[in-house]
């Protein structure tokens, strides 16, 4: 089940986020990673510095593609000259699989720059599982939609998040990046049983999983990327290997960014919950 | 709600300007109470109101995009100071926001919105255009596409008045009225040093930016901003130098780009041809003439072509 169509019939380990204060570290260093995860974005550029790094890069380890505005759930067309740059980057890197979030965030050719929440409708549904679907036949290669953390609920919605995810992923028969730290983030912030949103993904279509660290407020949850992983969401983690198999895993941490080293040693602590993921099936 | 019509609605506030304190706006964009406005389609929950879940979103959206224009303008908030950089910052993202799927563009109308809006830098009008266009081709530059460098052998048998050469796209040529790249320099410097700063030691800092601001004298200065081993580099060249660069990077010929540099030049006229010789090998030792495209190319070795 882990290697599927979603993720290219991959079957990548644990891997983490390729970030400029790291740079030097993997390229002198060069330490054994599974894989690295890039913001596509920063990379859709013509030239210099960035891109020299992402071949070095290239030259020893695999990368897989994440980004953070394409906005499938956004109301507009997609942006042909965002999709032009990433279908360049794509045959750049030669990433097995794209991942981007459900979400929108530009409205009229207006960018937020922001992961901004949709509102569970079968209209919204039907929009972005289109949307999903006229990326990924542009990019030619598999597309996953990440489930983001959000802060508030409409008055429209006709279902749970849950549900709007399995809705947009039928439709648009497309792969999920699990984020387990966004599931539960919301789930703190919209006072839900995160158990129940893992129980409800289908397995078959997890494509990769994300796992991260978040700052607590007295009245909500941010999702900052900033901390270490917190038990409650290692406990959906190992949830989510049980029913979805040896995933693809990535923590992400992207602010107050320490040591290379700790950031590694954070992400391996996923191979304690693999194993027994392995353990359990094999029994 | 349509989901057009719903993100129409969000977007329009998310986007509204915080207030003094940094708080979301007590009215709504249409002039209604924004408690009201915001109930209409954000559920409130047991801890926070319609309001305050969306003042979130209202407050990263500008906490996110002040962190980009600060990372990519740090010279201009060091002249303009906090205060006024932020509030110009504020007034420019309203009237130019962010019409690409990347933060990089963030800042690319700056130089035309300050231009067209005097009152933000006052007195310091030129001075501030000067970096705004100066922290704006170091993006480019950085990330610019280069192209493969032109050859010698690439000009065998073309070297005529008519040639016309290409420059590196990651090249960029500033005429500047203020000597900005040793003050974007200094702020960089400053912040590298900031890691270890202590308080005093910010202080100092502060007031050492608020002296290089006042020692900056006003003087032409010709700049090339140019990459090496794509580490950017700012590299200062004479009138006539820039004037040649300029005019092949509009396109036109060797033979015209030399006749402007030289019409009003007070270079003495037996010097000419070693100055000329001497900006070539340092061009090509740099690497900034490129391989032009293809119909440059059907120039670069057409009949045209006239020997010098």
């Amino acid at each position: 089940m882990p290697a599927n169509e979603f993720n290219g019939f991959t079957d990548y380990g644990i891997g983490i986020g390729l970030r400029a204060p790291h740079y030097d570290h993997i390229l002198t260093r060069k330490p054994v990673v599974d894989w690295f995860e890039i913001i596509s974005e920063n990379f859709m550029i013509d030239g210099g510095r960035p891109l020299q790094i992402l071949d070095q890069i290239l030259e020893q380890y695999k990368v897989v593609q994440h980004g953070v505005s394409m906005y499938f759930g956004s109301a507009e067309k997609p942006n042909r000259e965002h999709l032009r740059r990433l279908k360049e980057l794509v045959k750049r890197t030669k990433t097995p699989w794209v991942s981007d979030h459900l979400c929108w965030g530009s409205v009229d050719g207006r960018y937020t720059h922001d992961l901004l929440p949709m509102p569970y409708t079968f209209e919204a549904a039907k929009i972005t599982a289109q949307k999903v679907r006229e990326v990924r036949d542009f990019l030619e290669v598999p597309v996953a939609v990440e489930n983001v953390s959000s802060y508030a609920e409409f008055h429209v919605s006709e279902m749970t998040e849950w549900e709007f995810l399995n809705e947009v992923v039928e439709r648009a028969d497309c792969g999920i990046l699990l984020d387990v730290n966004n599931i539960y983030v919301s789930s703190q912030n919209h006072s839900f049983d995160p158990m129940t949103y893992v129980n409800s993904v289908p397995a078959e279509r997890v494509a990769q999983i994300h796992i991260a660290g978040h700052s607590k407020y007295r009245k909500y949850i941010l999702d900052t990327h900033d901390h270490p992983v917190i038990d409650p969401v290692w406990k959906l983690y190992d949830r989510a290997i049980h029913r979805a198999g040896h995933t693809a895993t990535l923590l992400e941490w992207d602010d107050s960014i320490p040591s290379f080293k700790e950031v590694h040693d954070e992400a391996l602590k996923a191979n304690k919950f693999l194993a027994s993921s392995v353990l359990a099936t094999a029994v | 709600m349509k989901l057009l019509k719903l993100q129409r609605t969000m977007a329009r506030v998310v986007m509204q300007p915080l207030t003094a304190s940094e708080r979301m706006q007590r009215k709504a964009p249409d002039g209604r109470p924004m408690r009201s406005y915001a109930a209409r389609f954000i559920k409130p929950n047991d801890r926070l109101t319609s309001f305050e879940r969306l003042e979130i979103y209202n407050r990263q959206y500008w906490f996110r995009l002040f962190s980009s224009m600060i990372e990519d303008f740090p010279a201009l908030r060091s002249v303009l100071g906090e205060r006024r950089f932020d509030a110009m910052c504020k007034a420019y993202l309203v009237d130019c926001p962010s019409r690409s799927f990347t933060l990089r563009n963030l800042g690319s109308k700056l130089e035309t919105w300050l231009r067209k809006h005097p009152k933000w830098a006052g007195a310091k009008q030129t001075i501030a255009v000067d970096i705004a266009r100066l922290e704006w081709a170091d993006i480019e530059s950085f990330d610019g596409e280069a192209k493969p460098a032109l050859r010698t052998e690439d000009l065998a048998g073309a070297a005529g008045a008519n040639l016309r050469l290409q420059l590196q796209p990651y090249v960029r040529l500033l005429d500047l009225h203020y000597p900005v790249d040793d003050l974007l320099l200094a702020v960089r410097k400053d912040e590298e040093d900031r890691d270890f700063a202590s308080n005093a030691f910010e202080e100092r800092r502060k007031r050492r930016h608020v002296h290089s601001m006042a020692k900056l004298k006003p003087g032409a200065v010709f700049l090339v901003i140019h990459r090496i081993d794509n580490s950017v580099y700012f590299r200062r060249v004479g009138a006539e130098e820039f004037a040649v660069l300029s005019s092949l990077r509009q396109g036109k010929t060797l033979g015209k780009a030399l006749d402007a540099a030289f019409r009003k030049s007070k270079m003495p006229l037996g010097e000419r041809a070693a100055s000329v010789q001497q900006w070539f090998q340092n061009w090509a030792t740099l690497g900034w003439f490129c391989l032009p495209d293809k119909k440059g190319r059907e120039f670069l070795i057409g009949s045209e072509l006239t020997r010098l």
